[in-house]
């Protein structure tokens, strides 16, 4: 069997002189053993990757050869040469020189070297005549010059100019200065790239060379699914709720009569969230088939002509504005449904009640809007609670969430009173951010007739989307 | 949230003190206001429009005040200076008189019969010796222009109108005619134009072009004359020209016409209350009478000071706080609400002044007692409230199935619940009437026609946007679509089901069968046609000829599965097979 390139090379190596100066260049020894340099550099990669076989230190030369065009410039002479050549005493007429071959370039060049003139009012078109006698193909001998390797001996501004006729192009060649390793030897010898089943019950691998692994390599991904992020926070809340004693609120109807929406929430039919621009109506089913009829009368009053201690808003209140369907603008409307039936139930008791669901807002879509997002929502009835109730739950909540410094800011909400929006200050971002606004729900449940026994709820809403 | 926007050194000199923009902002913070964003003219114009274009503009500093919706009283600079004054113990809250004059000499309005279905009601007060300055004058535009942006429902409630009243002179007669009897110099108008011209003239503008709709299409037209037929307004689309307001103007006639009488009262109360600051007679405003078709006569302004009592226990019990009587009849002054102690100090009698309509209940009384003493001064405190916490099942399902979907090497998508008609019909080979899907009558853009009636084409929409992500994208999505269902109380109802895809070089119609499998081991339904689950072959317009089955559990249909159509496929802009699987699981609770 032929030695390999490898040991060739391993061979060669050994004759070098030990010490820093020995060594060997990648691109001479392959020309002295007659391969093709990508060959030698295979082979030096192959031993590199044995170890402390060989040292390999990367060398970039460079090297200017010619184009294909500056070939051709040498065989044939300059384009500029070749048209001055072509031109006869007589002149020649612009229109025919121009279709000589390279007479473009050749013809700027020449002209710019000032051996030819143009004469524009000779008779039959311009005309083109020889300016002097004779001339130096400059080109082709520097070409010459960098064919026969004495590419150096150009000035820098020659060399330019020709690159940038395209007749030069500069090399680089990645080369490799060779010296032997710490573990040289001529022998070369694989090392084993995993342990296998055969090594173990064989043993062979006590004996055996294994081949380092390169432990700053990433490893491979898992093949698995993923949980999307933003259903994550919603585990994630959910979980914080259930720790806190809080029951899921039913929310599974997108679809919402206007009556519980907003009239069961004490919202005028007037409120400007009513708007067309800012809910979705629906076109079908347009209305809600049934309403609570007991329910609905009480609501009706208490809008249009007050009552339970209210004024009420004293307009004329319809109850086919409260049929209309829409897609819900707030899970609040589910929090409304459930706390009526908690007033329906024979006995009170207390409740904590949340939902996290979807909401809907006539928006177009764009980078800070959505038409969908998730609303948090947390109720707690019971006797005797207090504004101070409220937000020590919250306060609860929020440092679950790793919030812990929070900021209470009155605010004005048609269902709840007194309403409140709460700032958390956030550590990362040095500043104030709200996550949410809340009261005591108290219109909503003055008309659900559990008044004397509730004292009020909290609300938490609008988490990311 | 209506955002009020004043001169920073304006308010400052009538606030009688500066402060720096942080402490400006915790005030406001304390009071329910938040200072929305510190700007100038200049700002504003540059943002708008480039700064090229702001090149000139005033520089005067301006705070942007977000201000509670229901506060009216806080619209403009001299009512949130008079809160705040208040708020800080600095002034007293002013009593506003309304001033009745002797009889014969008073100002007078008749609503004749035709308004009625138009615009039926009306109220109108007079501003007796009033100096404007130029900031007054603005304020008081303004003023108006927050109102029928807010309170007013972009005047189809309420329109206002004021007119100097030394131009014109009254009785007053509000009525209605055929616009081709109405015939007048709009405001800043050079020349008379019949109400039909006046339509089309302001068709274009970018302001009133909005409240045209309000009367377009009524036979009458709803306008003020003085007794000698000049048009005041036209409501409420513009004034007359000829009894405009100018930094002249001493007496000024306000009137509010509307659709709600409750909230015409409660404008044209704000509007005197506000601005008969600068009265000769401060806070005094001159009544007018407004007969009514029926004959009955009204005294406007109301400027009604309404009583109520209040438990000191109550406020103290919905707070969570401890004060005396006396100190929370203190903290609800600071509120504009003139408090005090009666009887032996069990109650507490309250008075709402006209500008405080929003305060229709006793708890906005508590409300405003908690804002006095602070939110923040409130004691935290866990509720006592002892209850054991309970999943909704339909969610603890959706949970526990999400986590195993996962673990089967599906990724999780979360697409829009509402989507286009082609995307739950067209693209699925199916016609819109047969899939019984809610449609939205108001929608933006194309994208919200419906809410979907199946996640599948969530999940091709969402393969379509990663088609540059490596081969197989395997995803599922639990989630609701909506049904119409005439049972329900609403007449529609949602479905929790579960959709997974597989998109790949070939359809891989195994790897979702095995998914179902999987999906079924876990809700404990074994393979068999008894009490189990089983696949039979069926047709489905979304699906390969040959290539769906419809999966039965326990007799009942729940949903199907096949390898998806070329047509649907490319209708989604894909290019590989794809297969897909799709069911309720609400069966399996």
């Amino acid at each position: 069997m032929s030695p390999s390139v490898a040991e060739l090379l391993l061979q060669r190596l050994e004759r070098t002189p030990p010490g820093p100066e020995g060594g060997l260049c990648s691109l001479e020894a392959a020309a002295a053993l007659g391969l093709d340099h990508q060959t030698l550099v295979g082979a030096v990669k192959s031993l590199q990757a044995l170890g402390e076989v060989i040292e390999a230190e990367t060398r970039a030369t460079t090297r200017w050869e010619l184009s294909a065009e500056g070939e051709e410039v040498l065989r044939d002479g300059s384009p500029e040469v070749r048209l001055f050549r072509s031109v006869p005493s007589e002149g020649l007429p612009q229109s025919d020189a121009m279709k000589l071959p390279g007479a473009q370039v050749g013809f700027s060049k020449a002209m710019a070297n000032k051996w030819l003139r143009l004469d524009k009012g000779a008779p039959g078109g311009p005309r083109i005549f020889r300016a002097v006698d004779a001339v130096q193909d400059v080109v082709q001998s520097s070409l010459r010059q960098v064919q026969e390797g004495n590419g150096s001996s150009l000035s820098e501004r020659e060399r330019t100019d020709l690159k940038r006729r395209k007749l030069l192009l500069e090399v680089t060649l990645k080369s490799y200065w060779i010296r032997k390793g710490s573990a040289f030897s001529t022998a070369v010898v694989r090392q084993e790239t995993d342990l296998t089943p055969e090594m173990i019950a064989t043993g062979s691998w006590r004996k055996l060379p294994f081949k380092a692994y390169n432990f700053s390599a990433l490893g491979l991904p898992p093949t698995c699914g993923h949980l999307h992020p933003l259903l994550k926070v919603r585990s994630q809340l959910r979980q914080i709720f259930l720790e806190m004693g809080f029951t899921e609120m039913p929310t599974d109807n997108f679809v919402e009569s206007s009556f519980w929406n907003f009239d069961a929430l004490f919202q005028p039919q007037q409120h400007p969230a009513r708007d067309q621009h800012d809910t979705f109506f629906l076109q079908d089913p347009a209305e809600a088939p049934e309403l609570p009829a007991n329910y609905m009368a009480r609501v009706k009053k208490v809008h249009s002509q007050g009552g339970y201690g209210s004024q009420g808003y004293k307009y004329e209140w319809k109850v086919e504005e409260a049929r209309k369907n829409l897609l819900r603008t707030h899970t609040t409307s589910a929090s409304a449904r459930a706390l009526y039936h908690l007033a329906r139930q024979g006995k009170f008791t207390p409740v904590k009640y949340f939902s996290i669901d979807r909401v809907f807002r006539n928006e177009s879509l764009d980078a800070t809007h959505l038409a969908e997002f998730h609303q948090v929502e947390g109720v707690v009835a019971d006797r005797g609670l207090t504004l101070g109730h409220l937000m020590g739950t919250l306060q609860q909540f929020f440092t679950k969430l790793g919030i812990s410094k929070l900021r209470f800011k009155p605010a004005y909400n048609p269902y709840t009173e007194p309403s409140m929006e709460v700032f958390s200050y956030h550590e990362g971002w040095g500043h104030w951010d709200t996550p949410g606004e809340q009261g005591l729900a108290c219109d909503l449940l003055q008309s659900t007739q559990r008044t004397e026994e509730v004292g009020g709820g909290g609300e938490l809403r609008r988490f990311p989307s | 949230m209506p955002t009020v926007g004043v001169k920073r050194d304006l308010l400052f000199e009538a606030l009688g003190r500066s402060y720096t923009d942080e402490e400006f902002n915790d005030l406001c913070f304390e009071f329910g206001l938040e200072l929305d964003e510190v700007t100038s003219e200049k700002d504003i114009i540059s943002k708008e429009k480039g700064e090229g274009k702001a090149e000139g503009a005033s520089e005067t500093v301006l705070y942007k005040i977000d201000v509670p919706a229901n506060r009216y009283d806080l619209l403009c600079l001299e009512g949130l200076v008079r809160g705040l004054q208040v708020f800080k113990e600095r002034i007293n809250l002013p009593r506003y008189e309304k001033i009745i004059p002797a009889k014969g000499e008073g100002q007078k309005m008749i609503i004749t019969e035709e308004t009625v279905k138009i615009r039926p009601y009306a109220v109108a007060a007079v501003l007796r010796n009033i100096t404007f300055t130029k900031e007054r004058y603005d304020s008081f535009i303004d003023l108006q222009e927050k109102l029928h942006q807010n309170i007013c429902r972009r005047r189809a409630l309420v329109a206002i109108g004021t007119h100097d009243l030394d131009t014109i002179s009254g009785p007053f007669t509000f009525t209605a005619k055929a616009p081709s009897e109405i015939k007048f110099k709009p405001l800043n108008q050079s020349q008379e134009y019949t109400a039909s011209q006046i339509m089309d003239l302001y068709r274009t503008d970018s302001h009133l072009r909005h409240y045209l709709h309000l009367i377009e299409n009524k036979p009458r037209y709803p306008v003020i004359f003085d007794s000698n037929g000049v048009v005041l307004s036209m409501p409420p689309i513009i004034n007359g020209d000829h009894s405009k307001i100018s930094l002249k103007t001493r007496n000024v006639f306000i009137e509010c016409t509307g659709t709600d009488m409750t909230k015409a009262k409660i404008v044209l109360d704000i509007i005197v209350t506000m601005f008969s600051e600068y009265c000769e007679k401060q806070f005094t405003v001159e009544a007018v009478e407004v007969t009514y078709p029926n004959g009955k006569t009204h005294i406007c302004p109301e400027l009604a000071y309404r009583k109520e009592k209040v438990k000191p226990e109550l406020i103290n019990k919905k707070l969570g706080i401890s004060e005396t009587p006396s100190s929370l009849a203190k903290l609800l002054t600071r509120m504009c609400l003139s408090s005090h102690v009666t009887g032996n100090g069990n109650n507490i009698e309250v008075e709402i002044p006209p500008t405080r309509a929003d305060v229709i209940h006793a708890c906005d009384i508590v409300e405003d007692a908690a804002i006095a003493y602070g939110y923040n001064n409130i004691q935290m405190v866990i509720p006592k409230t002892y209850t054991i916490a309970n999943q909704l099942p339909l969610n603890k399902l959706t949970e526990l199935l999400r986590l195993d979907l996962a673990a089967a090497g599906f990724t999780e998508a979360l697409t829009f619940a509402l989507c286009s008609t082609e995307d739950i019909a067209d693209k699925l080979g199916m016609d819109i009437s047969a899939t019984n899907a809610v449609h939205i009558a108001n929608p933006k853009t194309a994208e919200f026609q419906v809410a979907r009636t199946t996640l599948l084409p969530g999940l091709l929409k969402t393969i379509a946007a990663n088609r540059k992500m490596p081969l197989p994208l395997k995803l599922f999505e639990i989630s609701d679509i909506v049904v119409k269902d005439p049972t329900k109380d609403v007449g529609a109802r949602n479905y929790r089901h579960l959709c997974a895809i597989y998109y790949n070089k070939s359809p891989g119609f195994e790897i979702i069968h095995g998914l179902l499998d999987r999906v079924m081991q876990l809700l404990e339904v074994p393979p068999n046609e008894e009490n189990g689950y089983t696949i039979k072959a069926t047709e489905g317009s979304a699906f390969f000829p040959g290539r769906c089955a419809e999966i039965f559990a326990r007799g009942q249909s729940v949903g199907k599965l096949g390898v998806l159509h070329p047509d649907v496929i490319t209708k989604f802009e894909l290019t590989m097979p794809c297969s897909a699987l799709e069911i309720n699981i609400e069966p399996f609770l």
